[in-house]
């Protein structure tokens, strides 16, 4: 008896109401994959030290005119959020500037290089 | 009797030389002479008091530092020190203190209280700090808080009336770009204080704080902050300016992600007030931080004394911003903690 009642529970989740609803905007921690994430931090550990303040998008030429957000880009990729990411990409033009601005001396430039290089492998 | 005290005290030996007369060298020969030790304060400048007699009125509490410093002052004129003002040290040893005029002044032990540096805000060629017009720094707003009191106002002393109000934290502080890795510690406080301040005089004006953490560590701090948000109404927004650009009429715009929406943020503002932070200031060849400020033996214990190093047997004695930012309570205290240990070395040896 017991058994079975745990199972009902269980088989709550599964029921098809015969309509989708959007995907969970949730992170969820305990399904993302984190390997990419931790081999991108192998390749430039100094991401590691972002403070998240958002300098390189304040400054980003491709951020002004689309919705391009690296800083926030970079930090689902961290999160191990990864779809969509390399198009996401493709808008930065590599002008460089976000590197003038970064307070922790991170590499942006050369970490859009290293993120296209390790999404596009997907 | 005044005569032969004198006299006696210029046969002894000098027993402890402070270097550096803010607010920390000051309390610490002051320590030091309630305790009898026959102390010698140098000052660089032709007076004493250091930065804070650069302040307005002081963060938590409002008090003029005015205040604060003529108390102090009185303190220190009531004991018997030797003050030399309009001297350098140059070079400093356990044992003897080298001024720039080639003097040399020989003791048994020695407090450094050498204090910080104002950040140049004009490294951060991005805010345009010495550039545009109505770019200022957090220095440059007590001076003219100062001369507001007398007269026209602030908006005399300023010019004009502004009606937007950026103010920028950790201007020349947690910043590789310019080899200053530390926080300062005491320019968030400093930012929510201006920000009332410029409320105050200025209340149809909106104020916008831009930080990347917002760090309140002392005591009434967070409720001040708070006081900030909820009485007057500053509008804090997370994200740091990435730069500056004037305007065709005269005002400047500045660009910022408000990190907290995710967006790219862009203001025009008629006043721009960057916060700079504490510099340290030469080491005389002392372990120092990457910051540059001088390292004590260690965190705790040892906290106001130099490390010993190869030849000396310690009598090096650190007091105030010397070895970190630190507001002038904590400076205080440590006049106090360096003295004593100072007190305790000389009369072991
Ligand atoms: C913008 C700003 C606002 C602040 N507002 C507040 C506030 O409201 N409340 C608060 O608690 N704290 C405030 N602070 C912090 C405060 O200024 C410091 O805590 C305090 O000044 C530290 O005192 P000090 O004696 O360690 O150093 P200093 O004030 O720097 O004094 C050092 C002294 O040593 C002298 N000196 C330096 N080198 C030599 C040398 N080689 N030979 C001889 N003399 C030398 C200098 O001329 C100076 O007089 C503020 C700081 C900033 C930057
Ligand atoms: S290099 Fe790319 S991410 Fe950096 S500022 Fe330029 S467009 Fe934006
Ligand atoms: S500028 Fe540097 S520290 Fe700031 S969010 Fe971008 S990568 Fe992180
Ligand atoms: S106290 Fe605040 S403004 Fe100053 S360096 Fe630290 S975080 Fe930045």
């Amino acid at each position: 008896m017991r058994r079975r009642h745990t199972s009902n529970r269980n088989s709550v989740a599964a029921i098809d109401w015969g309509y989708g609803i959007n995907k969970a905007r949730v992170i969820n921690a305990d399904v993302n994959d984190l390997r990419m994430s931790e081999a991108i931090l192998r390749e430039m550990p100094e991401l590691q030290t972002c403070i998240g303040c958002g300098g390189c998008t304040a400054t980003c030429t491709a951020g002004a005119l689309t919705d391009f957000n690296f800083r926030m880009l970079h930090t689902l990729v961290r999160r191990g959020e990864y779809e969509g990411m390399y198009e996401q990409l493709n808008k930065c033009m590599l002008c460089g500037k976000c590197r003038l601005v970064c307070p922790r001396g991170i590499n942006t430039r050369a970490l859009v290089m290293l993120l296209k290089r390790k999404l596009g492998d997907n | 009797m005044e005569v032969e005290r004198m006299k006696s005290q210029k046969n002894h030996t000098r027993e402890v030389v402070v270097v550096g007369g803010g607010v920390a060298g000051m309390q610490a020969a002051i320590r030091l002479a309630e305790q009898g030790v026959r102390v010698t304060l140098i000052e660089k400048k032709h007076e004493l008091g250091g930065h804070i007699r650069s302040w307005y009125h002081l963060f938590p509490s409002f008090t003029p530092a005015q205040e604060v410093y003529d108390a102090l002052h009185e303190r220190f004129a009531s004991h018997d020190i030797e003050l030399i003002t309009s001297a350098e040290a140059t070079e400093i040893n356990p044992t003897s203190v080298t001024l720039a005029d080639g003097r040399v002044l020989h003791t048994k032990a020695v407090i450094i209280a050498t204090g910080f540096e104002i950040f140049d805000a004009r490294r951060k060629e991005e805010y345009g700090y010495g550039l545009y017009d109505h770019v200022y720094t957090s220095a440059d707003l007590e001076l003219l808080l100062h001369e507001g009191e007398a007269g026209e106002g602030l908006a005399g002393a300023l010019g004009f009336t502004p009606r937007r109000i950026a103010l920028l934290h950790c201007v020349g502080s947690r910043d590789e770009k310019v080899c200053q890795p530390h926080c300062s510690k005491v320019c968030c406080i400093t930012g929510v204080k201006q920000a009332i301040e410029l409320k105050k005089r200025f209340p149809d004006a909106e104020i916008f704080n831009f930080y990347m953490d917002i760090r309140m560590f002392g005591p009434g701090y967070e409720e001040m902050y708070r006081e900030a948000q909820q009485k007057y109404n500053i509008h804090f927004i997370r994200g740091r300016i990435s730069e500056a650009s004037p305007t065709f009429d005269g005002r400047l715009q500045i660009k910022a992600e408000d990190t907290l929406t995710g967006r790219p943020l862009r203001m025009s503002v008629d006043m721009f007030v960057l916060l700079i932070g504490m510099q340290a200031g030469p080491n005389f060849g002392l372990p120092h931080a990457d910051s540059g400020f001088l390292e004590p033996q260690d965190l705790f214990l040892g906290n106001v004394v130099a490390p010993a190093q190869a030849g000396t047997l310690g009598g090096l004695f650190y007091a105030g911003t010397v070895s970190a930012p630190k507001a002038i309570g904590e400076s205080l205290n440590e006049g106090i903690a360096a003295a004593d240990a100072a007190a305790a070395y000389i009369k072991q040896k």
